[in-house]
């Protein structure tokens, strides 16, 4: 048994919220170098330099990349020997988020409730929260400030089975397309194959936390990002959807079993602007 | 307006006139110069509300422009924090009785609705686009920003801006020109 001060999980959420909002990581910078040096379109490059530049300025500035500075949402990975005292733990993250937003100004962007009751709960809390419980004595965290704008073009299809991977890409490709210029392209696109419904949308998310354009360790999930991605940057959307050849940074596909009746597909969209960081305690 | 020929960038002023409307053309790179204002989605409801309650509006719309957008909280010693814009999708159920109010220019990041696009030709109104994400950086184009109307409203607030060389790519120009149509049908393979 290891025992993990609350304290602690909230000190390195707030460190990990405040760096993801203003640091873009390595991954990205190096996949937006890339789609600036392959796009073929001038407004599409324009575009990128901009996002490129913008990257520089919040960095050295310390100031929010973007003025959304996202839903909180945190996937925690805790080794079963882990034992968290001195606190609860989702009082801690959500203290962690609390102190982040309102130490590093940055948007807090949460109302009470959805449709009756819009008003900003203050502290961008709650965070959205994500359990797993794995073997060991450590606890893992990953934050991803998550923008509206490309979280609200996720899209999920209860496919019939018989559809099989053609369906799968086409659905993915169309969420896309649809999509359009609202999710501030270039995109990251999660996909979720399999489990259930809730499952499907929570692997389309947990997908985006994979560093930029690193392959499925599952070699047809692997090729199937491959097709995926070709397909997208042939729609022609491009860079904040001025036209071009990058509409996507790069399509990450995670799956699951599933039951005998079902094929379920879940999209979930991450702006250019893809903020996300981990660390282990 | 100016051209500046090497960046193929073009400097224009705010509020628009009627002439450098006229020669503003989908695709074109601007850097803006001069007052624009900000609301979204919560003042632009009251705005709605007040034209349909007969009232003026809390500024005066005629020839101006909108940017949609909800800064972060400015740190000490800055005029404003991340300012980039929001999705102009959530506005347009509103937009076509502004422009009928004489708004003259949108900026914004995203398509709008058909109606939208029907309004804007009919009232010789033009859509840009700032870079999504690129909050850090317009914010340093940003050298002056006051609340103007509905303060109770906190960050939806309508604030009135100064700015200088803010960076923005017209999308939908007077002369019927898309870019995200054109660029789209463009690029697609």
């Amino acid at each position: 048994m290891r025992l993990i001060m609350a304290a602690d999980i909230t000190e390195a959420v707030s460190d990990l919220f405040k760096q993801a909002n203003c640091e873009l990581g390595e991954d990205v910078l190096a996949a937006l170098d890339k789609a600036r040096r392959e796009e073929e379109s001038p407004l599409g490059r324009a575009a990128i330099d901009t996002i490129l530049e913008n990257a520089r300025i919040a960095a050295t500035e310390k100031i929010p990349l973007c003025q959304d500075c996202g839903a909180a949402v945190v996937f925690l990975e805790i080794g079963q020997d882990v034992l968290v005292v001195k606190g609860g733990l989702y009082a801690a993250v959500n203290e962690g988020v609390r102190r982040a937003y309102n130490e590093g100004y940055l948007r807090r962007s949460m109302v009470y409730h959805p449709f009756s009751h819009r008003t900003n709960t203050g502290d961008n809390t709650p965070a959205v929260i994500h359990t797993d419980i794995v073997p060991g004595n450590k606890l893992k965290i990953s934050v991803l400030p998550k923008g509206g704008g490309a979280e609200n073009m996720a899209k999920l299809a209860m496919l019939l089975p018989a559809s099989g991977r053609k369906g799968v890409a086409d659905f993915v490709v169309k969420a896309v397309a649809e999509a359009w210029s609202n999710p501030c392209p270039p995109v990251i696109v999660g996909v979720g194959i399999g489990g259930t419904a809730e499952k499907a949308m929570t692997m389309a998310k947990h997908a985006l936390l994979r560093k930029v354009g690193e392959p499925s360790p599952d070699a047809e999930n692997a090729d199937l990002e491959q097709e995926i991605l070709d397909k997208v940057n042939n729609l022609g959307i491009g860079p904040m959807g001025y036209g071009g050849r990058i509409t996507a940074l790069a399509v990450h596909v995670e799956s699951f079993p599933a039951h005998i009746t079902a094929l379920p597909v879940a999209v979930n969209l991450q702006c250019h602007s893809a903020r996300h960081r981990e660390t282990v305690i | 307006m100016e051209h500046n020929k090497e960046s193929m960038v073009k400097k224009v002023n705010l509020p628009l006139t009627e002439k450098t409307e006229q020669n503003l053309k989908a695709g074109d790179n601007l850097l803006l110069s001069g007052v624009l204002y900000v609301a979204r989605d919560a003042a632009h409801k009251r705005m709605v509300e007040a034209l349909d309650r007969g009232e003026p509006l809390p500024f005066d719309i005629e020839g101006q422009t909108l940017y949609y957008m909800g800064p972060s909280p400015s740190p000490p010693g800055r005029v404003i924090g991340s300012a980039g814009p929001t999705t102009s999708a959530r506005l347009d159920g509103y937009t076509p009785r502004l422009l009928a109010a004489g708004l003259k220019a949108m900026i914004g990041k995203g398509v709008r609705s058909l109606e939208v696009r029907e309004a804007m030709k009919k009232h010789k109104a033009v859509y840009l686009a700032a870079v999504g994400g690129a909050g850090a950086l317009i914010s340093q184009t940003i050298i002056k920003s006051e609340v103007v109307a509905y303060p109770e409203l906190g960050p939806e607030a309508v604030l009135k801006l100064e700015v200088k060389d803010f960076p923005a790519t017209v999308i939908n120009d007077i002369h019927g020109g898309d870019l995200y149509v054109e660029g789209k049908a463009k690029y697609r393979k």
